[in-house]
């Protein structure tokens, strides 16, 4: 699946969603299924660190393509990041560069985007495409 | 039996009235910044309306008329604290600004090598990094009453704490994160008995109960307009006349000086010695129909109402299941911070913010009391006059809902 299309695919799940309430715990939900980060990369070196939420980001780069893994302490920050890697997890640097996130604004989420938002969001994206960068610069 | 709040209180509060996802707001989070009546409102637009123009050199009318308008705003301050004199009453941009005012200007002057300034373990970040930029740049050190598990503060530590180093005591009235009430009265006759100043942070204190600066005897104050339902932007340093006489200007510029030669400026009297450049006229306007709002309703009358939904929130929290009060000061104003075991407080906030229910989480700028309790942070739920038994309903309800999404 491509970005865009794991992106509409997101987008299709919360249209079932009129209710707020019912949205979030539809991201809670999926802030529960990530695959929980391996617990050698919880360190500090892979750690965002938000004002209220921390994430934790560790990526892996095989066979041209880069593998995400990350976590929260907070769930809901999980799930929200449990959509990010959904979409960007799996992608070559170039594609992942390139990306158009517009899923975010399409379910309504983009406040978590803001800059006054501090839950650690805005810097993972900005640390996943820096990632893109650098192992794109590796080959 | 005095004065209580009018039933049509929130009328004089447009915001009240909105509507968030849908759902009537619900807002309590007072502690963070108040909500604006129509009359502080008022008061901002008829100035610019009627008589925007420049403070203390114009000759034409309308400076004049806005000069008058920003001192009887001060006036208004000075008889609200009850300062001796109004030009003891300095505008600023708010508390942070009044602090780092008075720790640039105090410790330049008072602050040497060796020497200390004692501040308390529940300040907010904006009472401990001015005083540690200026003990860096004067090669003094920074002491800390500690506090005990309630939130309260060590008085016993006080008086070995008070020692000669010790240049000025800075402490806050009430805690932002814990609520708790500091025994400020006991603070300032211990520090006065051994002839240190004391500076009180105001912020949380100066919207709930009435504060008698010449009573207590204290030696700077300062507070934020916004907290007392005036303008952002806006604050006011209370300082005792021989202080701010004693200590240098904090900024240059324009209407701080009285004469400017190349070779030597002379600086202005009080209170314009601390006021460089032009003012937040309109804030200070703003700040004193603030005050005149409060005085109106009365501060007795706030406090009772306040008191109310305080211990109305404490009962009905207590009776969700897992949830543990942050600070338990049997002093304290209305502000609650709490948690529910095994949930986040972000998630808690944001979950209660879909339901139209503001409170704030994280660590309230006061990181060192979210280490000190080892935990990342608060939910905090802050209360003002304007609020009501059934928003504490909604709350109650509003937590339970979110707890039972989260666990």
């Amino acid at each position: 699946m491509t970005i865009n299309e794991q992106q509409d695919e997101i987008i299709e799940e919360f249209e079932l969603f009129s209710d707020w309430m019912d949205k979030y715990e539809n991201i809670i939900d999926m802030g529960r299924e990530l695959p929980l980060i391996d617990a050698q990369y919880k360190i500090p070196e892979n750690l965002i660190k938000g004002c209220q939420s921390s994430v934790w980001l560790h990526p892996e780069y095989t066979a041209g393509k880069i593998l995400f893994t990350a976590d929260s302490d907070a769930i809901i920050t999980k799930g929200l990041i449990s959509m990010m890697v959904r979409v960007l997890s799996g992608h070559t640097p170039q594609e992942i560069i390139d990306a158009d996130l517009y899923f975010i604004n399409t379910i309504g989420l983009q406040n978590h985007l803001s800059p006054n938002r501090s839950n650690g969001l805005l810097a993972m994206l900005k640390q996943m495409k820096m990632y893109a960068v650098a192992f794109k610069s590796q080959d | 039996m005095g004065k209580s709040i009018a039933e049509n209180i929130r009328e004089d509060f447009p915001i009240l009235h909105t509507k968030v996802y849908g759902k009537d707001l619900v807002y309590l989070d007072n502690a963070a910044t108040t909500q604006k009546p129509t009359a502080v409102l008022a008061a901002v637009e008829d100035y610019y309306k009627t008589c925007n123009s420049n403070v203390h050199r114009g000759v034409h009318l309308l400076s004049q008329q806005a000069t008058a308008a920003y001192e009887e705003a001060r006036q208004k301050v000075g008889k609200f604290i009850n300062a001796a004199y109004t030009h003891e009453v300095i505008f600023t941009k708010g508390t942070t600004d009044g602090i780092n005012l008075v720790a640039s200007s105090f410790g330049k002057k008072f602050l040497h090598q060796g020497d200390s300034i004692l501040i308390s373990a529940m300040e907010h970040h904006s009472n401990i990094v001015p005083w540690q930029m200026i003990c860096e740049e004067r090669g003094a050190t920074l002491k800390v009453i500690p506090m005990d598990e309630n939130g309260v503060l060590q008085m016993d530590a006080l008086p070995g704490l008070l020692d000669e180093t010790v240049k000025l005591v800075s402490v806050t009235y009430v805690s932002n994160s814990l609520g708790t009430i500091n025994p400020i009265r006991e603070i300032i006759q211990q520090a006065h008995a051994k002839n240190i100043p004391v500076m009180l942070d105001a912020a949380q204190a100066i919207q709930h109960f009435s504060i008698d600066v010449q009573e207590l005897d204290v030696d700077f104050l300062v507070f934020s307009g916004h907290k007392i339902y005036g303008p952002t932007g806006i604050g006011a340093l209370y300082g005792k006349e021989k202080w701010l006489n004693m200590i240098p200007p904090y900024q240059g510029g324009g209407d701080m000086i009285k004469t400017v030669t190349f070779e030597k400026t002379i600086y202005n009297d009080l209170p314009y010695k601390f006021e460089a450049g032009t003012p937040d006229i309109s804030g200070a306007i703003g700040l004193g129909a603030a005050v005149d709002y409060v005085t109106a309703i009365g501060l007795d009358a706030i406090q009772a109402k306040e008191d109310e939904l305080l211990h109305y929130a404490l009962e009905q929290l207590a009776g969700i299941t897992n949830l543990k009060f942050i600070g338990k000061s049997a002093q304290r104003a209305s502000v609650i911070s709490f948690l529910i075991d095994g949930v986040h407080p972000y998630d808690l906030g944001e979950l209660l913010d879909k339901q139209g229910i503001a409170i704030r989480t994280g660590h309230h700028c006061t990181e060192p009391v979210m280490d000190f309790f080892g935990i990342p942070g608060t939910c905090r739920a802050s209360f003002a006059f304007y609020n009501t038994q059934s928003e504490v309903d909604l709350l109650v309800a509003g937590i339970k809902r979110a707890a039972a999404i989260l666990l």
